[in-house]
């Protein structure tokens, strides 16, 4: 059992969970993910670890509402616990001295690149930060990374904060201006993170992107999480999950990511007619209010 | 309670039959299809025994049970001396009594096999344990504590076996494993119709009676090195069996369009993560009218008969060489054909053809012709040209064999590997670290699950003689 000692709302469906999990947090490395499994009938699924704190024995992870398995994830409460928590999975971010790097995150993906911004600053890169979002709520961490980047570019679709419109649009910008990029990092969804990928291409900027297939077991076991890179069959899981976006089948991905969505409508279709999940989810959503709203 | 008999007698008895599930039933369900033997029937076929005094039957068991020794105490009605002549060689026998293949190990030794049927070696075995399950529930000794401790990567039929060898030898035995259920290939892979998840609980029930420890999520090279084991976590020896790891695929184009899986990943769904309940179940597996499983193995035969059972009509199964040639158990691809699978032998996959939008809708198949015998001594299957043909399918399923898993042996870079990346060792299963051992099919690649318990087993032995104890105990 994992306790869980706080869970915010970062965005209006996005939940941020703090997690004891002494043994993860030990060895947790940027790039990393955990398998987590809610309940004991829950399924398993992987999620970025956000940061981690080796002395509390804690990580943190940031969960976007999209099915039936991350609306239950979402209505869990400080206090309440995660039967299953696996990991740290997958190959830390190789990080080095590149120069000047661009973080690229979009949505929940920002989470993904906030661990990697520390450890990239840590090794004296310079670090900008361009993350997006629908509108103002739906951008997050940009505080937290304001405090580790020499400059972070918030970018919302309507116009609401930061720049009007998508990330990579800010992205070429930043990639005409000074100074000069050396390295791209993105995570987010896949649609911005092949546009990121064709930003970037014509520049010869080296660009690696964290990708996010569906995975069972997240050890190599079961190759669902299989993603073609340069024409070559890898796993997501044991190979990755970074991987040079220029060479990836971001198109592959997106079609692959689809392969449940009748199985996902229709959980979710059930999972509302559960009065007792309805009760948690207002649980949650009532916590929201009690508790201060960031400034951002 | 047995009479004596003599042998000419003994002879006249036929071999007991094992009661199924009617197939027409069992190939919409995922029941156990053996029901299991009626005591009156153990007992019987437990007197055909000729009780050889040289029993060549032991030496056809990779963990050595004691055969002629247990189904004598069956033969007398004293079912608890079976089953501690059962348990004292062999922690597991209500797993192995359900998967082994005895008609290669124990039974194709029997001398009755020479002109009559093969004693029922494997039935009788199943019999006691499931006896010993119901009936027994003393409380296990524990041996004297060694303070020993071991640590035991894996939680599959190998180091299930290796835990409670040490354990009964009175070591402190904990065992890592990297999904969020103990049990390894037996609850991932095998399913539920051949080896009910309940019984796997109960043996590992069993062994933490003993004093076992087991501890799920953790992911040996991921959440502790071996270093770190066997290091700061304060552990003496260690025994690595994590498995024979990823998947291969066929390299044929289509293999990532929606529908086409591992034989793995669909097993796993489908059992572990229990799909096979439903579809109300939290993880989905997709279904289809048709499902085509390509491989010949016991993994291919559990593959598509889990797709009979999930609905679809046909399941067909297709192999490059012929029946003959297939690994898989006789009893399994004779229960297939009874439940109505399609067996298309010398048809090999070449394509797997998606739809418009990236879901697959048949594969195409080569026909194959045999020629010279191969490397493995089997006639190799040769493409005869102009012979494709299409399957049409929904679902697409791979069970063409695994790699080694690179996530432990990255992590612990001196660890010897051979070209294949398993791991070498020497005769007792040591590895080139002292006092890291290893076994089951992280070092033999795929094989079954009696020869990874035989490797935990022996590696158990080796680790006590390694801390310096007797043999033996």
């Amino acid at each position: 059992m994992h306790i869980i000692r706080s869970a915010t709302w970062l965005a209006p469906l996005v939940r941020k969970l703090v997690v004891e999990a002494p043994r993860v947090a030990a060895r947790h490395q940027p790039g990393h993910f955990v398998i987590v499994r809610g309940t004991r009938d829950g399924e398993r699924i992987p999620l970025t670890i956000a940061d981690s704190d080796a002395e509390s024995g804690t990580i943190t992870l940031v969960i976007q509402m999209a099915g039936a398995t991350t609306e239950r994830l979402c209505a869990l409460c400080a206090g309440d616990s995660l039967v299953d928590v696996a990991g740290p999975l997958g190959r830390p971010t190789e990080i080095e001295a590149f120069g000047h790097v661009v973080l690229v995150g979009g949505g929940v993906g920002t989470a993904v690149i906030y661990p990697q911004a520390g450890a990239l600053k840590a090794l004296g890169n310079r670090v900008t930060g361009v993350i997006g979002g629908r509108s103002r709520p739906y951008v997050i961490l940009e505080e937290e990374l304001g405090k580790i980047c020499d400059a972070v570019h918030p970018c919302t679709d309507d116009g609401s904060h930061g720049f009007h419109g998508f990330v990579t649009q800010r992205l070429a910008q930043l990639l005409d201006a000074e100074p000069p990029v050396d390295a791209v990092i993105t995570a987010g969804p896949v649609l911005m993170m092949k546009a990121v990928a064709e930003v970037t291409r014509g520049r010869g900027i080296r660009t690696i992107a964290s990708l996010n297939p569906v995975m069972v077991d997240g050890t190599g076991m079961c190759g669902g999480c299989r993603v073609t890179v340069g024409g070559e069959q890898k796993f997501a899981c044991v190979d990755g999950p970074e991987f040079d976006a220029h060479l990836v089948s971001f198109d592959e991905l997106q079609d692959r990511l689809g392969a449940y969505r009748t199985h996902e409508l229709r959980a979710r279709e059930r999972l509302a007619l559960d009065p007792e999940h309805k009760c948690r989810l207002e649980r949650a959503r009532v916590e929201i209010e009690s508790e201060p709203r960031r400034a951002s | 309670m047995a009479k004596v008999l003599k042998a000419s007698e003994r002879m006249k008895i036929p071999r007991v039959a094992m009661a199924e599930q009617p197939a027409s039933e069992r190939a919409r369900c995922f029941m156990e299809v053996n029901r299991g033997l009626a005591s009156e029937q153990a007992v019987l076929e437990a007197t055909r025994c000729l009780q050889c005094k040289q029993p060549d039957c032991i030496d056809g068991c990779p963990v050595g049970v004691d055969i002629p020794g247990f189904v004598r105490a069956v033969a007398e009605g004293d079912l608890p001396r079976a089953a501690d002549i059962l348990y004292a060689a062999n922690v597991l026998p209500g797993i192995t009594g359900r998967v082994c293949p005895q008609e290669t190990q124990c039974e194709v030794r029997c001398i009755l096999g020479k002109k009559h049927q093969p004693l029922a070696v494997g039935y009788l075995e199943r019999f006691v344990a499931d006896w010993a399950r119901e009936h027994r529930n003393e409380v296990v000794e524990r041996a004297q504590p060694t303070g020993r401790r071991v640590a035991v990567v894996g939680s599959g039929p190998a180091g299930l076996t290796c835990a409670g060898e040490l354990a009964r030898r009175g070591h402190e035995v904990t065992v890592f494993e990297a999904l969020h259920r103990p049990g390894g290939v037996l609850v991932y892979g095998i399913p539920e119709f051949r080896l009910p998840k309940v019984i796997v609980d109960m043996e590992v029930a069993k062994l933490m009676e003993l004093g076992v420890r087991v501890e799920c999520n953790v992911v040996v090279g991921q959440t502790h090195t071996i270093q770190q084991l066997m290091g700061d976590e304060g552990y003496h020896a260690v025994f690595i069996a994590n498995g024979a790891g990823l998947p291969r695929f066929q390299g044929i184009p289509g293999e990532n369009l929606k529908g086409v899986y591992s034989a793995n990943e669909y097993l796993t769904r489908v059992n572990l993560m229990g799909a096979y309940q439903g579809e109300d179940a939290a993880t989905p597996v997709l279904r289809g009218r048709g499902v085509v499983v390509v491989g010949g193995g016991n993994t291919a035969m559990d593959a598509v008969r889990t797709g009979r059972r999930l609905g679809a009509d046909p399941a067909t199964l297709v192999y490059r060489r012929s029946e003959a040639e297939m690994p898989a158990r006789v009893e399994e691809v004779h229960h297939a054909r009874e439940e109505g699978i399609v067996f298309r032998m010398l048809t090999n996959p070449v394509e797997v053809l998606g739809d418009e939008k990236g879901w697959v809708r048949a594969v195409r198949c080569q026909q194959m012709g045999l020629g010279e015998p191969d490397a493995s001594g089997r006639r190799s299957p040769v493409p005869i040209p102009g012979s494709e043909f299409e399957i049409d399918c929904q679902v697409f399923v791979e069970a063409v064999g695994t790699r080694a898993n690179p996530l432990l042996t990255q992590s612990t870079p001196e660890l010897k590997l051979d070209r294949w990346g398993q791991i070498k060792v020497d005769e007792r299963g040591m590895t080139n670290l002292p006092g890291v051992f290893a076994g089951g099919d992280i070092v033999r690649g795929g094989a079954t699950v009696i020869l990874a318990m035989g490797d935990g087993k022996r590696a158990a032995s080796a680790i006590h003689d390694w801390f310096g104890c007797a043999s033996g105990g």
